[in-house]
């Protein structure tokens, strides 16, 4: 299918999003159980009765995951509800335990909010909130024998419920309208603000890469000066803030080309492919889809007390945005550059360099110039480089003290990238340490100075700049490794110039 | 003592305790009585020889140690196959949990183990507490040890036939619309379905959860109030469970005294429908409540004639979700897994394998009665009839201590009977429905014979909420009184089996 371009398409339509957002709380164990919700553990080691839906079994709420999603409704700006209900969504599927997923239903935790976000440019967007609620997430199923991992094509599928019963609080918008040619760029910037605003609250990392944050972009147009929405597409599982905002992109010239065709947008679930950006038809949501919620027997109401409320709002960290002003001040950076380093994403990994003792202009080097650059090439987050804060902060401190320099240090970079270990490890496995040991470099610049008598020449003349073509030689042959002041100092002894 | 199987559970307890017989000497008579009878009645679907005779030991040698006996320690009891039982089968009478053995305990379950309970086994019952009749068993009907051809009512048939042909003295039942109730007043035993919460619902396999209570069954009122705090109080794993003491049961039980109560004769369970040796009797217990010194006055709650639609609204559509979860996947029974068929497909070819007919019926109903459209007008009206009959209840127990109706219409059926009618099975819970919906405390207990068939007619108590003392106390002084004047208990009057 030819798609319209996507300036083409904003000249016809007018996109409304709606994004709902799962996040998976951080706590120590389940929504409604006592088992551990620690990842990476054995399948179906982390499990007993109640989150496997034994016969029998009953929920008990964990307070901690209602207080985690109480914290997310205030710093969403939402009300919270004096008195609410879980309800059970009835629907089938191997991997829920059940087959209804403890939710809720009419009567969410946290509702009618607002979350601003700033844009590329600085200007700030306003996406209302319609609510935030609790509920459990499913097992994990493995399609085997098939190609692609789905279902399709597999001989057996392998179920784990190790993630049965985690907490999820689901966090959905109101539509998004009024975006305009920026939809995509508010979608980004709203899964990333969110992301911030969830880990401000520490209430989950929120990484995106181990599903611990999962966005669905639903997404429809109307032809410009209409009110009525469109019919709308639901990208499912898109998982990177950059997949966020190719979903939207994509699916606004998906349904311009649809509409422009004379033909009809089917309401369905789309599965989003990071390989080109596209997406794909899932299943048909038409109205036969009914979940058959109705209020949770097993569980009483929640009524958190206003004084509960009241210290919980209390105890909120600075948000993000007012934090990101106060970094800027600190970090004495210009609007510009500091709107660099949020698109880039790289507040917390240098924070989290600086906390680790690098100076702040050497940690905002680092991770704005070659990790930003490879993120970029590789489209994913910086703060998903396989490189920590402290790995960054080791490479400034051994650049500080001289033992390596920019050039030497990038290769630790990449080492440590590609997997090779610590710094140190790295400076010690390649032999990349700065050598400024005067017989170890006497040889080399003997060398130089024999290779390029005209040079060697000129500079007894007195013209002193042409000394850099020397280092420059030395360098070369120490392949990078010497200390350049050093071996300046020693060409100029040898030649008998004084500096 | 005389008579291993024949005594209470007090009795035999005491026994126990002063070393008159070993809790294993009980145990085995029982285990003998129900290797004789059980062929004949079918309450029983699993029997534990091993772990009943292993827990008497246990008994035996704690007392041998000299330590201290619980009031229950050492006595037999028969455990309605609906409580999940570690390393026991659980089937709730149904195929579909065929070969199932749970790993872990139901609290109910885990507090007769603790109070030295030995439970000799599990008892059947209508598919997963559906039904008055224990016909819906997928293991086969049980018989009523007054007349093997009658049904025992249900669903907790089992349990309560194990009481009436002494292969028991005490057992578990459930009440979700009158379970414990209408088997006990169909058998001449006891049963109490105590306030909902007061009795831990963990473990206990759900048919609808905001009706469902585990009680007591016995064979006397005393009995029934040691079961009852055996098994009651605060259990952290259940969110409905109440966290407040248990009222003194015991002590009420003991007391034969309601000089002074008040105790209202609800008008509309009588008429049309209901047999007249039934009312007979009734009527003259609640003459015998105004000799024994209660006032006595008549009080109408008429949204209890909602009761019914009300009730099959909302436990249909509850126990449609709470079946859900028997789709093959992790455990029980699984048909047509052959390598060519879909996850969906072996769903469906087990449950049509192993799910009854009035299962099948209520899920239907209860999947209907919540869908998009329809809720409101189903689910939605049924729970603001709850809402109504609560008001009833409300109303009344603010001018008297407890309410009285016969506990069924009528007396034990014909097996087949009603089978093929579901609407006439439903009305042997006209009376019980109400206290389910309104989650307070009843009690039915045998109030003699009617005379057109010789067959036992149950006396309903209700109390308000929390006020479960109030039907021990109302209902030891009745039993006391009766077995006076009868010269026996009722059920020495049941034929030998």
């Amino acid at each position: 299918m030819n798609l319209v371009s996507y300036d083409d398409a904003m000249a016809s339509y007018d996109p409304v999003m709606g994004l709902e957002v799962h996040v998976e709380l951080g706590t120590k164990t389940k929504m409604f159980c006592g088992c551990s919700t620690e990842l990476g553990a054995e399948p179906n080691s982390q499990t007993c009765p109640t989150c496997l839906g034994l016969p029998g079994s009953l929920p008990v709420v964990n307070a901690i995951g209602v207080e985690s999603a109480i914290k997310i409704g205030l710093a969403l700006n939402c009300e919270i509800a004096e008195w609410c209900r879980f309800a059970r969504k009835n629907y089938f599927y191997p991997d829920m335990p059940k087959n209804f997923q403890t939710s809720q239903y009419d009567e969410p935790i946290a509702f009618n909010g607002y979350l601003d976000v700033q844009l590329e440019d600085g200007e700030i967007f306003r996406v209302e909130i319609e609510r935030a609620h609790m509920e459990e997430d499913t097992g994990k199923s493995s399609h085997i024998g098939g190609a692609t991992g789905r279902i399709h094509g597999a001989s057996h599928s392998l179920l784990d419920y190790n993630r049965a019963g985690i907490p999820l609080i689901e966090i959905v918008t109101k539509p998004i309208e009024g975006a305009g040619v920026r939809a995509p760029e508010v979608a980004k910037a709203y899964v990333a603000e969110l992301r911030e605003l969830i880990k401000a609250l520490d209430v989950s990392e929120a990484r995106m890469d181990k599903g611990q944050m999962r966005c669905d972009v639903n997404l429809s147009l109307r032809p410009h000066g209409r009110e009525k929405f469109g019919t709308r597409s639901e990208t499912k599982n898109v998982n990177s803030l950059r997949s966020v905002e190719r979903a939207a992109r994509f699916e606004i010239m998906r349904h311009a080309t649809v509409l422009d065709d004379g033909g009809t947008i089917v309401q369905e679930t789309r599965h989003f492919h990071e390989e080109d950006g596209s997406t794909t038809a899932g299943r048909i949501k038409d109205n036969a889809e009914d979940y058959r919620y109705f209020p949770e027997p097993d569980l009483v109401p929640i009524a958190p007390s206003r004084e509960w409320v009241e210290e919980l709002r209390a105890g909120l960290p600075e948000l993000p945005r007012l934090r990101r002003a106060r970094l800027q001040g600190e970090w004495g950076l210009s609007d510009k550059d500091m709107q660099s380093v949020l698109n880039a994403g790289a507040v917390q990994p240098i924070l989290e360099t600086i906390a680790a003792g690098a100076p702040a202009d050497q940690a905002r080097k680092w991770w704005m110039g070659e990790l930003a650059r490879r993120s970029n090439e590789t489209g994913t987050d910086l703060a998903e480089q396989p490189i920590t804060p402290a790995q960054v902060a080791r490479v400034c401190a051994l650049v500080a003290e001289g033992k390596l320099n920019d050039k030497l240090a990038r290769q630790v970079i990449e080492a440590v990238l590609a997997g090779e270990g610590e710094p140190d490890a790295v400076v010690e496995k390649r032999g990349l340490a700065v050598v400024s040991d005067d017989s170890a470099l006497g040889a080399a610049v003997d060398q130089a100075i024999a290779e390029n008598a005209a040079i060697a020449d000129k500079i007894r003349d007195g013209k002193l700049a042409a000394v850099g073509a020397l280092v420059g030689a030395v360098m070369k042959t120490t392949r990078g490794q010497a200390d350049a002041a050093r071996v300046k100092d020693l060409i100029l002894e040898k030649l008998g110039v004084q500096a | 003592m005389t008579d291993l199987i024949r005594s209470t559970a007090a009795e035999t307890a005491a026994a126990i305790a002063s070393g008159q017989v070993s809790a294993v000497e009980v145990t085995q008579a029982h285990l003998d009585r129900i290797e004789a009878v059980d062929k004949k009645v079918n309450a029983f679907l699993h029997v534990d020889t091993e772990g009943a005779l292993g827990a008497a030991r246990a008994v035996d040698e704690k007392r041998a140690r000299g330590e201290k006996l619980g009031p229950l320690a050492g006595v037999p009891l028969a455990l309605k196959d609906v409580f999940t039982t570690k390393g026991i089968p659980t089937t709730c009478g149904s195929k579909i949990l065929e070969g199932w053995i749970p790993p872990y305990d139901a609290t109910v379950t885990s507090r007769l183990k603790d109070a030295g309970v030995v439970i000799l086994g599990k008892t059947n019952m209508d598919e997963f507490a559906m039904g008055s009749s224990t016909e819906n068993s997928a293991y086969g009907p049980t018989g009523n040890p007054w007349d093997l051809s009658r049904i025992p009512g249900g669903s907790g048939g089992g349990s309560a036939a194990a009481l009436a042909a002494y292969q028991a003295p005490l057992a578990i039942g459930t009440d979700t619309g009158g379970s414990i109730r209408q088997p006990g007043a169909i058998t001449g035993t006891v049963g109490v379905k105590p306030t909902y919460g007061s009795v831990s619902r963990y473990g206990l396999v759900a048919f609808s959860s905001s009706l469902d209570q585990g009680g007591p069954c016995a064979r006397t009122v005393l009995d029934a109030a040691l079961l009852h705090e055996a098994i009651a109080g605060h259990d952290p794993m259940d969110s409905t469970s109440i966290d407040a003491p248990v009222p003194a049961v015991v002590e009420a039980a003991k007391r034969r005294d309601i000089r002074g109560m008040r105790i209202g004769v609800v008008k509309e369970f009588a008429g049309e429908g209901y047999q007249a040796g039934v009312m007979q009797r009734f009527n003259e217990s609640v003459e015998l409540l105004r000799e024994l010194g209660a006032e006595v006055v008549e009080i109408s709650c008429p949204s209890f004639l909602l009761a019914m639609p009300a009730y099959y609204l909302i436990a249909p559509s509850e126990a449609s979700s709470n079946l859900a979860r028997f789709d093959a996947m992790r455990y029980g029974l699984r048909v047509g897994d052959d390598g060519t068929r879909s996850a969906e497909d072996v769903t469906a070819l087990t449950r049509e394998a192993g799910f009854g007919a009035e299962v099948k019926r209520r899920i239907i109903l209860g999947t209907y009665a919540l869908s998009s459209g329809y809720y409101d007008a189903y689910y939605g009206s049924a729970q603001k009839v709850r809402t109504l009959i609560s008001r009833d209840f409300d109303a009344a127990f603010a001018g008297v201590d407890v309410l009285v109706s016969p506990t069924t219409p009528t007396t034990a059926f014909p097996i087949g009977e009603r089978a093929d009618d579901p609407l006439a099975m439903y009305l042997a819970d006209l009376c019980t429905i109400p206290s389910n919906l309104a989650g307070n405390a009843a009690m039915s207990l045998p109030c003699g014979l009617a005379p057109e068939d010789n067959l036992p007619v149950g006396l309903q108590i209700i109390a308000p909420a929390m006020a479960d003392d109030r039907l021990y106390r109302v209902g030891g002084a009745v039993e006391a009184a009766l077995n006076d004047k009868w010269g026996h208990t009722l059920l020495e009057e049941a034929p030998a089996l």
